[in-house]
């Protein structure tokens, strides 16, 4: 569905140094240097597969998606999606695809979304039955009602963001190119978001890549993950294999009833800050039961937190430390 | 059967949820139709100097006129230099570039749904200026009206593909509205705004009739006032700028998109 060789991408950005100085210098004499952005990625994904595309910010993770759905050309390299140049951008390409980037949107911000709705299902050339049938379904799987026939403005971020997901999955498409889809929202409605997609990808077989900070995202929908460092793809496979090298370790954090010294809690994973009564520790993942067990015999723990470190300190221990 | 995308289906629904956006900004537009008086303004100028007999108009047919300007003006106000300009930079325009529609078509449906909110507050003022001039009262023949309907469609044609063509240039330098600024004092000036083109010399004159300006506002400002105006030679003007301006708006936008790099998204 999607084959990708040898795609680069370099970008010429202006240099300016700071002060008046600076902005004279610019003005007489502009300096510009070349970026790489992505270089020399390649990889496949089969139809219906659900994959995580990884990296630091400024990875280039995003800039490939943009090349990818036709909306950036490459320098150089070749992308081919359903059978199309995507930078071509025919009408047929683009009936077939959807970008979805976090918190940018589509929707008229002062109308009810079901006022884009509409249009959207003219500009796709969907029935006015079919395109409602189609309304109803997501609106359901999204669990939105009402708000969209409330002002976009007057929705929270959550409510918005479905909606625009159900914006731009109203004509089907066959692959999905999301970038941070549940970026902002709460723990809950990022849960939906995530059973929402793979929902819609065991319904329509969609073929999916996905960006996100949040590796909750990426362990419940991706099986396989692209992990992108520098604009080069480092690590192409199954997710597992690079979870035990990602994330051997999670976070706790807990807050006790009285303050505690450093020395108390020796034993019990990586001290990563202490103030006063509030701790965060990070504990490999095997010892994560022991851990918890012994915290809670030992001290009188009044809220704990377990959370996986986010993908971008992950990351960036992973490069630090030479291990990809 | 799709025009760069458009069909009946799309044109009725994108200009009815445009319409209903631009109801939102009612006030606005409504401050909008107001502050256009320029119009009127100068219409004060003339009628209290001397040189208005220069202008080849009497009292009655420089009250038209100026009215006819203000009326015409409203419906070719032009905006979408500063509204893709600030959809290049915040990211909205990726989502348009990827949807089986010429994007142009959007700001083309929010000019005319702006257009149409702004007709009860264009009327009103046309209303009142009959209540203050009752002598310069009259209503054009149906062929006049749709001869003027078509001028100033025509003229926003223009506007709107002159502007884009200045707007086009975003996918090159991000702040491409300053140069739509440029063109503000000469449009001023040669368009009828100020004065009716009759009003300057006779090499201004020529010199404005090879620039796009008089056909925006002078040319179907007389014709809805019903004065003497050589029609052929006003709408083969006002098509020869269309013809050649849209082929290089459609190039330019072309060349842009392989420019594009989606900032801000």
């Amino acid at each position: 569905m999607i084959r990708v060789e040898g795609l680069s991408k370099t970008y010429r950005v202006a240099e300016k140094q700071p002060g008046l100085a600076g902005t004279l210098r610019h003005f007489i004499r502009r300096r510009t240097r070349d970026v790489v952005a992505v270089q020399d990625v390649s990889f496949q994904i089969e139809p219906g597969e659900m994959v995580g595309f990884l990296g630091a910010n400024g990875a280039g993770k995003t800039t490939t998606l943009k090349m990818l759905c036709g909306l950036i050309h490459p320098s150089s390299g070749s992308v081919q999606v359903a059978g199309y140049r995507p930078q071509r951008r025919q009408a047929d390409f683009l009936r077939r695809i959807t970008l979805v980037m976090g918190q940018k949107q589509q929707l008229l911000w002062d109308l009810p979304p079901m006022d884009s709705l509409r249009v959207n299902a003219a500009v796709y050339g969907i029935p006015d039955q079919l395109a409602q049938r189609r309304i109803n379904a997501l609106a359901d799987l999204l669990e939105l009602g009402e708000e969209l026939t409330r002002p976009v403005r007057k929705l929270s971020l959550g409510q918005r963001m479905k909606a625009e997901l159900l914006a731009a999955l109203l004509h089907e498409p066959e692959v999905l190119f999301l970038d941070e889809p549940t970026l902002g929202l709460d723990v809950n409605a990022q849960a939906r978001v995530r059973q929402f997609l793979a929902d819609y990808n065991r319904r329509t077989g969609a073929t999916v890549l996905l960006t996100s900070h949040y590796m909750a995202d990426i362990t419940a929908l991706c099986p396989r993950v692209l992990l992108i460092h520098q604009g080069s793809l480092f690590h192409d496979g199954p997710l597992d294999q690079l979870t035990l090298a990602l994330a051997p370790e999670r976070e706790v954090r807990f807050e006790l009833e009285h303050p505690v010294t450093a020395d108390a809690l020796v034993g019990l994973g990586r001290l990563e800050s202490l103030q006063g009564s509030s701790v965060h520790l990070r504990v490999a993942r095997d010892e994560l039961t022991s851990v918890v067990a012994a915290l809670l015999d030992r001290f009188p723990v009044v809220d704990l937190e377990v959370n996986d470190p986010p993908i971008d300190a992950l990351i960036g221990d992973l490069f630090r430390k030479g291990r990809v | 059967m799709r025009i760069f995308g458009l069909n009946r289906r799309i044109i009725r629904v994108l200009l009815g949820s445009q319409y209903a956006h631009m109801l939102e900004y009612r006030a606005e537009i409504a401050l909008w139709a107001l502050s256009g008086v320029l119009p009127f303004i100068m219409l004060s100028v003339w009628s209290g100097s001397e040189a208005r007999t220069g202008l080849g108009l009497d009292g009655v047919a420089l009250d038209r006129y100026f009215l006819s300007a203000y009326l015409v003006r409203q419906f070719t106000v032009v905006w979408v230099v500063y509204a893709f300009e600030e959809d290049a930079l915040l990211g909205r325009l990726s989502p348009y570039l990827l949807q089986p529609l010429h994007p142009l078509w959007r700001y083309v449906a929010a000019h005319l749904g702006e257009q149409l909110t702004r007709l009860p507050f264009a009327a009103l003022i046309a209303a009142v200026f009959f209540v203050v001039q009752p002598q310069a009262f009259w209503l054009p023949s149906l062929g006049g009206f749709l001869l003027a309907w078509l001028a100033t469609w025509m003229a926003f044609a223009i506007a709107f593909l002159f502007q884009s063509l200045i707007a086009a240039l975003c996918f090159w330098s991000e702040k491409a509205s300053a140069l739509e600024r440029l063109q503000f004092i000469p449009f001023v000036f040669l368009s009828g705004l100020l004065a009716p083109l009759t009003a300057f010399p006779p090499e201004v004159r020529a010199f404005a009739q090879w620039t796009p300006f008089p056909y925006l506002i002078d040319f179907p400002a007389r014709v809805l006032a019903g004065q003497p105006v050589d029609l052929m030679a006003g709408f083969g003007a006002q098509l020869a700028w269309i013809a050649l301006l849209l082929p290089l708006v459609l190039l330019l936008w072309r060349a842009g998109v392989r420019r594009y790099s989606a900032m801000g998204a």
